[in-house]
């Protein structure tokens, strides 16, 4: 059995049918990568499986679990986290109160502790700035710091949105480098990108969203072999 | 350069700075005027700063809940005046209780920590009610409609407190340890005041501490930068607000003990003016701003206190302590003019760039 299923789901902003019947499975270990264009739906989609948008019709599982009646702050505790789009570090608190507050839903303190030493080996930038106000990190620490928060949560399954957007080819690579490093911990991944190329380059499975509908649904090789992927979102004639 | 920056004055900053030139020379040669007659005694002026800081201390506590539900909501909670009346007059029955049992003169530590514990917990559910059932279901609403609905749950509950108390005066007993005064090498301090000083300054270290150091702290400090990102972060969002509220609504309840120690007398309408005062210090400080709203009701308080003698009197105006309320506010309408975002206010916005 998959470890999220998300099953035919329909998410509305007012009368906007922003999703029309998305479906989709990560497994575990996996990481699942989720492409289209903007306004395709992918951010749409990690929205309603955090439940922050509740779908008008379908469900969302994890482990078998309809997650519908749960608030998006109770899921957390279920075991998904998400890195979301821009980033949104929280700008006032420090580093160090950041990923306090990734892990507000964990009790032990000796197991947040570990997992703070884990971070700090990962993002040895971080480190160094453990009490400077998150606002004043660059772009790329920032994103380092949303990673490492919703990692302090320990999540199942770790959901990330644009993890790439308005950083420098070389940050983009680190990155990536790190979605990997992660995932090869056991971190679970579902992964939205625009940058299909680096999407595809690290991911197991991958969906193509469009107008709200999956299009596609292959391994990564398939899909870089695919010409209409090839087309529309790897640049290639 | 110089023609731009010339081109940028405009007529009304030209008349704003004019007036705010004015006060600041009529501040001044009030002050040296009454300074050089000697008409008062430095005791004198040590009892009008003391009192100061024992005003100030109650306005920062009553501030804090201003602030922190700004903080969190983007509200100006109006009714919170009415959140620290509440407790206060609630609590002078239990003062009186304990009177007719005997205990105020007999325990006068434990009365005054029961009283301070009533007083407390009456502004606290007041407040956290006040939230659930007025500016809750209104979260989404514009931002105009939650501070009407405020200004209306003022009104509620003044005459509430009225239907439920009368709308008499309601002396507050005194206690025979708090009379009279200390003497702190030649500086005559009463007893009182001390107390208000001390207890408002210990307070508001305690109620930092929670804002800075508890993971409710922090939780409330991430809920004030984006709900959103909280709720993914497992913070209860709604949870979370209704605690500030309890927060902010206890330290309205202590303040109004403090206040009672000062000016013992309840009535439904002793809210009103320290609520719209401390929210002038809290805009002074920087609303927003924890430090800023005790660095704001202090300096008001002693504005207040001092004010009137030190500038007021200096230049010729007639009783002119019956003209502090209108300093206090006359502060509120320059900060407003000269610098919005109150003393602490900038460095909040830089840490937000």
């Amino acid at each position: 059995m998959a470890m999220l299923e998300v099953e035919n789901i329909h998410s509305y902003y007012g009368n906007i049918h922003a999703l029309k019947g998305v479906s989709l499975t990560v497994d575990e270990g996996e990481i699942v990568t989720l492409i289209g264009a903007n306004g395709a739906g992918k951010s749409t989609t990690l929205r309603t499986i955090t439940g922050i948008l509740k779908p008008r019709d379908g469900r969302v599982q994890l482990d078998g679990e309809d997650l519908s009646h749960y608030k998006p702050h109770e899921i957390v505790y279920k075991g998904i986290a998400m890195v979301p789009e821009g980033r949104h570090v929280f700008a006032r608190l420090t580093v160090s109160e950041n990923l306090d507050m990734g892990a507000y839903s964990r009790n032990s303190k000796q197991e947040i502790a570990d997992d703070l030493e884990r971070m700090f080996t990962l993002f040895p930038r971080l480190k160094e700035r453990r009490s400077q106000v998150a606002g004043t990190l660059s772009g790329g620490e920032q994103q380092m710091l949303s990673t490492a928060r919703a990692l302090m949560a320990h999540p199942r399954i770790l959901l990330m949105d644009e993890p790439s957007m308005g950083l420098a080819p070389v940050l983009v690579e680190a990155i990536f480098d790190t979605i990997k490093q992660i995932n090869k911990e056991g971190t679970t991944i579902l992964l939205v990108e625009q940058n299909a190329l680096m999407a595809l380059s690290v991911a197991n499975r991958g969906y193509v969203l469009q107008t709200g509908e999956i299009v596609l649904n292959d391994t990564v090789d398939k899909l870089k072999k695919d010409p209409t992927v090839q087309k529309a979102y790897l640049g290639m004639e | 350069m110089f023609r731009n920056w010339m081109q940028r004055i405009t007529l009304t900053d030209v008349v704003i700075w004019a007036i705010g030139l004015a006060i600041l020379i009529g501040v001044i040669w009030g002050s040296i005027v009454t300074l050089g007659t000697g008409k008062y005694s430095t005791a004198t002026w040590i009892d009008l700063t003391l009192i100061g800081l024992a005003l100030g201390g109650v306005y920062a506590l009553i501030a804090l809940g201003y602030t922190l539900v700004y903080g969190i909501l983007r509200m100006i909670n109006f009714a919170h005046s009415e959140v620290f009346m509440s407790g206060p007059f609630t609590a002078t029955f239990a003062a009186w209780a304990l009177v007719g049992a005997g205990w105020w003169n007999k325990y006068p530590i434990l009365s005054l920590l029961i009283v301070l514990g009533v007083s407390a917990v009456v502004s606290s559910i007041i407040a956290v009610l006040l939230e659930r059932i007025a500016y809750r279901p209104l979260r989404t609403a514009p931002r105009l409609v939650p501070l009407i609905t405020a200004i209306g749950a003022s009104f509620f509950l003044q005459y509430v407190f009225r239907g439920l108390y009368g709308s008499g005066l309601k002396g507050y007993p005194e206690m025979t340890i708090l009379q009279g005064f200390w003497m702190l090498g030649s500086i005559r301090v009463f007893k009182t005041q001390a107390v208000a000083i001390v207890g408002a300054v210990i307070m508001m270290l305690i109620l930092y501490g929670i804002v800075q150091w508890t993971k409710l702290g922090k939780a409330m400090r991430s809920v004030s930068e984006n709900k959103e990102v909280a709720a993914l972060m497992g913070i209860d969002v709604d949870k979370t607000i209704s605690r500030t509220f309890a927060i902010g609504g206890a330290a309205a309840g202590m303040a109004g003990i403090l206040y009672l120690l000062l000016f013992p007398v309840a009535h439904f309408f002793m809210g009103f003016f320290p609520g719209l005062k401390a929210f002038t210090a809290a805009v002074l400080g920087g609303i927003g701003n924890v430090p800023g709203a005790f660095l704001g009701a202090m300096m008001l308080g002693l504005l207040e206190s001092v004010g009137p003698s030190l500038f007021l009197d200096g230049l010729g105006i007639p009783a002119p302590y019956q003209l502090k309320d209108a300093i206090a506010f006359s502060v509120l309408v320059l900060i407003l003019i000269f610098r919005p975002t109150g003393i602490l206010g900038e460095r909040l916005a830089q840490a937000k760039a």
